[in-house]
């Protein structure tokens, strides 16, 4: 960096260690973090402790690098929407050029890394990854298509299977049903967000099916997802990170998630107005126990396996 | 006591340079780390040197 560019940033404005660490998205890092855990310890095939934590971390370093990545390229976006303007870029305190050098560089360390830790599949797909939501998503479908939060749940999808490649070295039916799992799950539950809260994603310009096709519309969007993800969810039972457990969290879950969305579709706004959301709120709260209650039974039935008490 | 009085720049990062310090001390923890794994598990076997077979 040269003398030049502290210079002429004003002092307040100076990039702190944490404006960096700002830039990962420590909250989406912690799903990313939670679900590659889950598929790492799922998977048939033991891994050393230590090569387990290194494989996590550099997982949840190319998920931040993504992320780091995404601020780059939507700073126009964060600028202008109220929740995000206080990020680094728009703030003033990272430059974008900064923000980009950052993310390529640690993209590429955490996948060469995990690639030389663990086996080159999983490095892979964590490069696999993170060009999805960089390039697929941010750059290219985001600010196309209302459908750009399906697209941007596949990339939030992948870290199960990574887990899982980490320790095993394969895809497998299993895996990629956890990754079924959260790609179908991010529709229903950020559109209900949708319903009730009011996004400024219009005045940055990004489609959303709430404004592109209206709120019916997006009702009958969430319906028909949460059919689609309680059929693999319960599929995701059958196969060998199933078991008891899970099947019971998921059949109980599954019911509450079909209930709320049926509840949703059947609603119209002024049902909904007059008592100010309270399906929507109720379903989207829902779907935050949903998915961790779902990895969370698959992380119990891998530790029943490991001490040989599976029911 | 240092010879040169410190830059105010210096104190205005103190902070980024300290937290880049200790992401580099991990960094070499966890090489160090891995390394020693790989080359003590059951799997590792040595490569073979060259010139070994008489060549």
């Amino acid at each position: 960096m040269s003398d030049a560019s502290f210079e002429s940033k004003p002092i307040e404005n100076e990039a702190q260690f944490g404006d960096f660490f700002a830039l990962l998205k420590p909250r989406v890092m912690t799903l990313v973090v939670f679900t590659a855990f889950v598929g790492l310890l799922a998977a048939p095939t033991p891994i050393h402790p230590f090569v387990g934590f290194c494989a996590i971390l550099f997982i949840a370093i190319g998920g931040g690098a993504s992320g780091a990545l995404n601020m780059w390229y939507d700073s126009d976006i964060d600028a202008v929407m109220k929740r995000t303007k206080g990020r680094p870029i728009p703030s003033g305190r990272v430059t974008r050029q900064e923000a980009f050098a950052f993310g390529l560089t640690l993209s590429v360390f955490a996948c060469v890394f995990l690639g030389l830790a663990t086996n080159w599949l999983a490095g892979g797909l964590l490069a696999f990854t993170i060009f999805f939501y960089v390039v697929i998503y941010t750059m290219w479908l985001k600010r196309l298509t209302p459908q750009n939060i399906v697209i941007g749940g596949a990339a939030g999808a992948f870290p199960p299977m990574i887990g899982w490649a980490a320790a095993t070295g394969e895809i497998s039916m299993a895996s990629t049903l956890m990754f079924c799992l959260t790609f179908m799950w991010t529709p229903p539950h950020f559109w209900a967000l949708c319903l009730f809260m009011r996004s400024d994603y219009d005045d940055a310009g990004v489609p959303m099916l709430t404004v592109t096709h209206g709120r019916p519309a997006t009702r009958r969007h969430i319906l028909g997802y949460t059919v689609m993800l309680a059929t693999l969810a319960i599929a995701l039972g059958f196969t060998q990170v199933g078991g008891w457990v899970y099947l019971s969290v998921a059949l109980v879950l599954n019911a509450l998630f079909l209930k709320g969305a049926y509840d949703i579709y059947r609603r119209d706004e002024a049902m909904s107005e007059a008592d100010n959301f309270a399906v929507e709120r109720k379903f989207f709260k829902l779907s935050l126990l949903y998915l961790f209650a779902h990895f969370g039974a698959i992380l119990i039935e891998a530790g029943l396996d490991k001490f040989g008490a599976s029911l | 006591m240092s010879l040169t009085k410190q830059h105010e720049l210096h104190a205005r990062r103190k902070g980024r340079n300290v937290g880049l310090g200790l992401t580099l001390a991990a960094f070499v923890a966890i090489i160090m780390g891995l390394t020693v794994v790989k080359v003590t598990s059951p799997e590792f076997r040595m490569p073979a040197a060259e010139g070994a077979n008489g060549n």
